[in-house]
């Protein structure tokens, strides 16, 4: 953190402790302040972010803190973090299978070992592991692949016994009464969760200490190109806005986004259910995910069950998707956790992810000069929100990508040059 | 569960009959070996993902098996109406 | 209605616990009603600051009183609500969160601290040091978090689901949904009426006074219900909760079905699910009591003016002996004279309002009850139970005894439903609440949860839903029912002043995230967790929003509500898995000679959907040991497969050839009928998708194979393409995987063996050469006889109808023993096919590989022109160098298989982040070489030939290895050809 000296920096990671409650706890708590100002918009900014949702954030945040670029707005058409940063089940791990996107989660997860202190924001990072299980021969031999692969690449990883799973998560069945029976599992032990709202908030407050301006209800309308075609200005709800700089950070609506400056991306949007119980005592230690089964659960500290479902089958905008959908989720849980059936549902709800055709990230420049995409994140964005935050900033900052992010430019579906995390999974026989 | 018209078997069937096949009217190049990369890849990959009326590719694979061109509101998964023909563009 | 002590006394008794302690109740109550009944007023701890709760309400909003019920192994259920549990004879509740018991609870000391524990407190501190929030914090945290205990034992239920279609789906049983059930019915509509509650009625189960059409309420109740089961198309369903509208009015229903009765006489299904397709669905949810926000509003005996009037109306149970009533509403008036009539002394009716009805003032004053208008209670006294309470009036602030504080400050719409199907929401200030803005066509509200307060409105609403225009119904007897406008908590609302009672969220928490900036109601709720409890906010999410629009000086209707999602109240994890269980969770595909298979000692394993044999063990046999004497037996004598998972089409058509010519890299207009050859097929991406064998029974009729995982989406790729983009072309796909068993005869002897059975072909060499087709019979059957297999020996493949692949199992098995015939599973198939480097699409490829990268660009017919994915593979990194490509290794030593997976590196030590130059896609041991063989995917693997490379290991150092050609045995294919 080059700016570590910075006064603005300083008061806000001073803000927060345990004495101050204490302080306050004797004024009734009417000595806290604004955690971000609500700023009316300027008339131009350096670079122009458009989604307030984690990515956007942190990224204004890394710009201020590190890249020297004061200048800077977030632009958020609701309410920030009101996509799918406050709508998803928080996985974090960096236990990919390729090397461009263990670089990049990687990176990523050891940003979060220490971001509640970076951000004088508790995000409850719990690195409790994450458990991911095989339930076919084949599941077990992509399993195996990606242990070797972590620990080439420096990520701690492990492969699991069906009685090691059970040693670590009691309540799940490793016998051979589920119709796909777990037969081992990959472990990643720094992996966890966290809060998905406190790194939303934690960056807003942070950037925003930093001279950021957080613009809430200022939707996006359209996007202004010069005579040469490059970015000049956004319009938005609250005004036109100029700047050379423009970066679409807004999942689920980044092909409308794109839309407006004539760009059709290789995306599609789904929607993705989730779903929590009721708050129980703590029963699940760890996060525990199934690709086979495309079910994924945690424990809130809350006490909710925190169950993620596969995204449904056709692209809709609706963030409502269908009930089987999650029902089928529960089937699936419910095999592997028997005792769960007597739990019950409390809320569920949708998010829209942008899907790639590739279900990696789009990171970098496109074909019209200014214009910038960080979006496509798909159904596992939330973990890299500190990582391609810092790398993304770094980018915009130099005017060339990053080189953990190069990998992920648009112009990979150009040269065919996929990163199918997906391809290792197929379909075996 | 989306109840979907299907233009073949005359019939609003569960959404769990149905597969869908992606957007409708990404022309296949007439004659790929003579396109350029850019034309190939924007066949392949470039999506206009519409939020509002779709026009996509749906199979009625638990029921007929026949491709048909579904339009849908994206905003509120209103299937609007279906026909046959999917060879044409829209 | 029990409205009388007299009349509860003659109902059967049930006995029950709580804690331990025995209790009697009476039949029909609930267990809030009997607990209620026997003076027990706390029952649980709040989630936060575990200060002692009691009953707030008499339905399923009530946000305190969650309880464990026990009904044995397998079947303890936590966060019940008592006032929705059914008691019955045995019955046995615990209360929760709290240690050691419900009134001394030692965690309550968090209440005392609780000024260190604001709203969002724990965002600002436990950051110190790092590790801690882990290890310290957040177990500490974890454990005082979270209601009841998640049962750890399987459940012993099972759940059953339903799918059912109506005109009309009436939700809530009360006046409104009664008349348009009623209307709907009439009109000869099929009609669905769910109820929550165990009892159809809704309001008027505590209707006391008035009456409709001339009848007691509970009378014309009774009427209707009488005359809607007497309908055949009217399907009414108690217990049963309607807790989501998805699109297209699909509704999921969650019915409760055996919970209510004793253990023992409960048979059955525990819930079932209904997935109800509506044509429309009439929402008569009704409506939720608002409660007042003074300090300690939450104290045992603080309770809904509406729900003591329920209890003492519906349960004849008197729920305090003096009662204060604190309100905004004319419904707190009606619960007090109906209270006062079943005994309960009014202390004071403290109406926060200037004016009140004339006809309200009056009753008072004509039964002796004390109000007073324009006064408000500021906070309660008593720690367990209330003792008294603080009322500012015109008087200035006293101080009444009293042991049960009513609170009414208006009423909320159940429009839950509604919301979730996105119906406009308006807010009414009269009402103090949000109504549905506009009716739709398909989903209307009626009644109460229209704001349609009053009980006569209720039922002309109803019935006009339900589609009688014109009824309109006689009521009389009814009081005024207008609420408001006063807010439910005052502006400077002190200390533990509560408006969402389960999360324990304060008025003074909003005011804390208001000054923090958390404006937007959806930043509100998830900085305070207000409206995130089991409950969803149905008692505080009003209270909520008008405390936030005062707050920040907006109208309610402009902060609004936040999202409405299922459920409408918890569902069963159990009734949404629904039966899927066990063997039903996905039904195991099995081949016709599976139980010959299961008979001759066959291991099975999953693989997709079916189940295949594994190995052939024999006792004492340890499987590596198996492996290698099936696959010797294969190479020295002859094996049998059964390879009926195999997927197969049949291509047939004019254009059949040229269809297959787009499809495949290969070019087969050179393949003659009674010929087939190994194809490959990509997709548009120009990557290996899958692969077969293609064999040509006629010039116009083909008969391909897939991999057995492959079919369902190779046979839609194949259609795709033909449907919709080779459109010109004249060719039928039919799928045949079913029709067809297949069996993989291999093995030197397998030629001996199968001659002396086959009718009808001549095996020898000259006349059947490896890849041809011929067809007879055998055992009298029709027979397809495919000259091919995936062991590199002389083999044959036996197509016969499926019917016959049972019998032509034991059939061959037995007439080929005399040669060394065994059966052989897929472990050793898979040491015979990696032997010879044959690859498995899946496990050899990865979805990422050209066939040149799989060495097999020598399939692609260079002369035919355009085939899907042709013009993908000249796309730059398609083919560019460095590619990884099939390559064989051979160990230095050792007798342990590489790790499938295991990645290759240059040197033996890499350093972290070293890139790997590829990765083992298969490895076995093979019993012909006595050695470790390995497939691999290795970057530029063809120009490393002979390269040395190391292998990681899991559980130790790098294992070096040399780079092969990947074939390992007989490479010159003469067993094959033999």
């Amino acid at each position: 953190m080059i700016a570590a000296h910075d006064p603005r920096i300083l008061r806000a990671m001073r803000g927060f402790s345990f004495g101050r409650i204490l302080r306050e706890s004797f004024s009734g708590h009417t000595g806290w302040t604004r955690q971000w100002r609500s700023p009316e918009p300027q008339r131009a900014y350096d670079v122009v972010i458009v989604g307030g949702g984690g990515h956007g954030l942190a990224t204004a945040y890394h710009l201020a803190a590190e890249q020297g670029v004061r200048r800077v707005a977030v632009l958020e058409k609701g309410w920030i973090g009101g996509g799918n940063s406050g709508r998803n089940t928080t996985i974090v791990r960096s236990n990919y299978l390729f090397e461009e996107s263990e670089a990049l989660y990687e990176h990523s997860l050891k940003l979060w070992e220490g971001l509640s202190r970076t951000l004088n924001y508790n995000v409850m990072y719990s690195p409790r592991g994450v458990m991911a299980l095989g339930h076919t021969e084949s599941d077990v031999q992509i399993i195996r692949r990606h242990v070797h692969a972590n620990r080439l690449a420096g990520i701690d990883a492990d492969f699991l016994t069906p009685a090691q799973a059970k040693a670590l998560c009691p309540i799940l069945d490793v016998s051979q009464a589920p119709r796909y029976p777990v037969l081992g599992a990959s472990w990643q032990g720094r992996g966890g969760v966290a809060r998905h709202d406190a790194v939303v908030w934690g960056y807003a407050r942070a950037a925003d200490a930093l001279g950021v301006d957080v613009i809430e209800n200022c939707e996006v309308t359209g996007v202004r190109r010069d005579a040469a075609g490059a970015v000049s200005a956004v319009e938005t709800t609250r005004g036109a806005i100029s700047t050379r700089m423009l970066a679409l950070v807004a999942a689920g609506h980044s092909s409308v986004l794109a839309g407006m400056a004539g760009l059709r991306l290789p995306i599609e949007s789904f929607p993705l259910q989730a779903l929590v119980s009721e708050p129980v005592k703590p029963i699940m230690p760890c996060v525990v995910m199934s690709n086979t089964i495309d079910a994924y659960m945690s424990q809130s500290d809350k006490g909710e069950l925190v169950i993620g479902a596969a995204a449904d089958v056709y692209p809709s905008y609706a963030q409502r998707g269908s009930f089987h959908v999650t029902g089928a989720t529960l089937d699936s849980l419910c095999e592997l956790f028997p005792c769960l059936r007597r739990l019950r549902m409390m809320r569920c709800w949708a998010g829209i992810v942008d899907i790639t055709p590739d279900r990696s990230p789009i990171l970098g420049p496109t074909d019209v000069p200014g214009l910038w995409l960080n979006c496509g994140w798909g159904t596992g964005g939330f973990k890299a929100i500190p990582g391609s935050g810092q790398l993304f900033a770094a980018s915009l900052a130099q005017g060339a990508p990053h080189p953990v992010l190069a990998p992920f430019g648009l112009d990979r579906f150009r040269t065919g040059r996929l990163i199918d995390e997906a391809t290792a999974a197929a379909v075996s026989h | 569960m989306l109840l979907i018209p299907c233009p073949h078997c005359r019939q609003s069937r569960p959404e769990r009959e149905f597969r869908h096949c992606g957007e409708a009217g990404l022309l296949r190049p007439v004659d790929p070996a003579a396109a350029s990369d850019r034309e190939w890849t924007d066949y392949l990959f470039a999506r206009t993902n519409p939020k509002g009326e779709s026009q996509e590719r749906w199979r009625h694979v638990h029921g007929c098996g026949r491709f048909f061109v579904l339009r849908r509101d994206t905003r509120e998964d209103a299937c609007v109406t279906s026909r046959a023909g999917v060879e044409e563009a829209p | 209605m029990i409205d009388s002590p007299r009349a509860r006394a003659a109902l059967p008794l049930v006995r029950f616990t709580f804690d331990g302690r025995a209790y009697e109740g009476r039949a029909g109550d609930t267990l809030a009603a009997a607990l209620l009944a026997q003076g027990v007023r706390i029952l649980g701890r709040s989630f936060k600051y575990h200060r002692p709760r009691g009953l707030l309400a008499a339905g399923v909003e009530e946000p305190n009183a969650l309880v464990t019920i026990d009904r044995g192994a397998g079947r303890v259920t936590p966060n019940l609500l008592a006032t929705q549990v059914e008691i019955y004879e045995g019955l046995a509740a615990r209360s929760q969160n709290r240690w050691p018991s419900l009134r001394f609870d030692a965690l309550e000391i968090n209440d005392l601290f609780s000024a260190l524990m604001p709203a969002g407190f724990y965002y600002k501190t436990f950051m110190w040091p790092a590790a801690a929030w882990r290890r310290l914090y957040e177990p500490l945290i974890r454990r005082a978090a979270g209601f009841g205990e998640a049962p750890r034992e399987a459940d012993a239920d099972v759940y059953a689901n339903l799918y059912a279609h109506c005109d009309a789906l009436v939700v809530g049983s009360g006046p409104a949904g009664l008349a348009a059930a009623l209307a709907a019915s009439g009109r000869g509509e099929r009609v669905i009426l769910c109820e929550q509650d165990f009892a159809f009625g809704g309001s008027l189960l505590a209707e006391r006074a008035a009456t409709i059409d001339g009848e007691a309420a509970a009378q014309w109740r009774a009427q209707a219900l009488a005359r809607l089961a007497a309908r055949a198309n009217v399907t009414l369903l108690n217990r049963t909760t309607a807790f989501g509208l998805y699109a297209q009015n699909y509704v999921c229903l969650a019915q409760r079905l055996s919970d209510h009765l004793p253990p023992a006489q409960a048979k059955g299904p525990r819930e079932r699910l209904w997935q109800v397709r509506a044509g429309r669905v009439i929402v008569a949810a009704g409506a939720i009591e608002r409660p007042l926000a003074f300090e300690c509003n939450d104290r045992p005996g603080v309770m809904l003016a509406e729900a003591a009037r329920v209890y003492a109306n519906r349960f004849g149970v008197a729920p305090g002996a003096r009662a204060l009533v604190a309100c905004a509403s004319d419904s707190a008036w009606r619960a007090a004279f109906d209270l006062r009539a079943a005994g309960v002394e009014i202390v004071l009716i403290a109406d926060a309002r200037a004016s009140v009805a004339q006809a309200l003032q009056d009753a008072a004053r004509e039964t002796g009850v004390a109000f007073e208008l324009g006064a408000r209670v500021r906070r309660a006294h008593g720690r367990l139970a209330v003792k008294a309470a603080e009322v500012e009036g015109a008087g200035g602030l006293r101080t009444i005894a009293c042991d049960l504080l009513l609170m009414g400050a208006g009423w909320t719409p159940t429009l839950h439903l509604f919301a979730q199907a996105r119906g406009p929401l308006a807010w009414d200030a009269a009402l103090g609440a949000f109504r549905p803005a506009q009716a739709r066509e398909d989903i209307v509200c009626a009644g109460a949860c229209n704001g349609a307060l009053s009980l006569a409105m209720a039922l002309d609403e109803g019935a006009r839903a339900g589609g009688e225009a014109t009824r309109v119904h006689a009521v009389a007897h009814d009081w005024p029912c207008a609420s408001g406008p006063v807010a439910p908590v005052a502006p400077v609302a002190q200390g533990a002043a509560f408006v969402d009672f389960q999360n324990d969220v304060k008025a003074r928490d909003y005011e804390l995230a208001q000054r923090e900036g958390f404006v937007a109601l959806e930043h509100v709720k998830r900085y305070t967790t207000s409206g995130l409890g089991a409950d969803q906010g149905k008692t505080g999410a009003i209270n909520a929003t008008r405390l936030v629009a005062d707050l920040s000086q907006r109208e309610p209707g402009a902060v609004g509500l936040t999202t409405m999602r299922p459920p409408f109240t918890p569902v069963s994890f159990g009734a949404l898995a629904h039966m899927a269980r066990g063997p039903l969770y996905e039904p195991a595909r099995e081949t016709p000679a599976h139980a010959g298979a299961a008979a001759r000692g066959a291991v099975f394993e999953n693989a997709g959907a079916w189940r295949r044999a594994r190995a052939f063990a024999r006792a004492g046999e340890s499987e590596p040991r198996v492996v290698a004497r099936e696959a010797m037996a294969v190479r020295t004598a002859a094996g049998l497969f059964d390879a009926s998972t195999l997927g197969k089409i049949e291509v047939a058509g004019p254009d059949a050839l040229a269809f297959l010519n787009k499809i495949y890299v290969n070019d087969f207009s050179r393949l003659a009928p009674g010929r087939c050859r190994y194809a490959v097929m990509l997709n548009e991406a120009g990557l290996v998708m899958d692969d077969g064998l293609v064999a040509r029974l006629a010039p116009d009729r083909f008969h391909v194979t897939t991999t057995s995982g492959g079919l369902g989406h190779v046979l839609h790729h194949m259609e795709d393409f033909l449907q919709t983009e080779f459109t010109h072309l004249k060719v039928w796909l039919v799928d045949v995987t079913e029709q067809w068993s297949c069996l993989a005869l291999q093995g030197p002897r397998a030629r001996d063996i199968l001659a002396p059975l086959v009718e009808g072909v001549d095996l020898s060499r000259a006349a059947m050469p490896p890849m041809s087709l011929r067809e007879g019979a055998i055992m009298g059957t029709p027979l397809r006889l495919l000259r091919a297999g995936f062991t590199g020996e002389l083999g044959f493949e036996l197509y016969t109808p499926a019917r016959f692949g049972a019998p032509l199992w034991d059939f061959l098995l037995e007439r080929g023993a005399r040669c060394g015939l065994e059966p052989y599973g897929l472990e050793a198939l898979d040491v015979l096919r990696l032997e010879k480097g044959y690859i498995v699409i899946g496990q050899d490829s990865d979805g990422a590989c050209t066939p040149d990268d799989l060495g097999l660009a020598r399939l692609i017919g260079a002369s035919k022109g355009d085939f899907v994915g042709a013009r993908s593979l000249r796309l730059p990194h398609l083919a560019s160098a460095g590619r990884r490509q099939l390559v064989g290794l051979r160990l230095r030593g050792g007798s342990r298989p590489l790790d499938v997976g295991a990645q290759i590196v240059e040197a033996p030590a890499p350093p972290a982040g070293t890139r790997a130059l590829g990765h083992v896609t298969s490895s076995r041991v093979s019993p012909a070489l006595a050695a470790p063989v390995a497939l691999a995917l290795v970057a530029d693997g063809r120009a490393r030939m002979g390269a040395r490379v190391f292998v990681t290991r899991l559980d130790g150092p790098c294992e070096e290895a040399e780079i092969a050609a990947p074939v390992f045995y007989d490479p010159a294919g003469e067993r094959l050809n033999g």
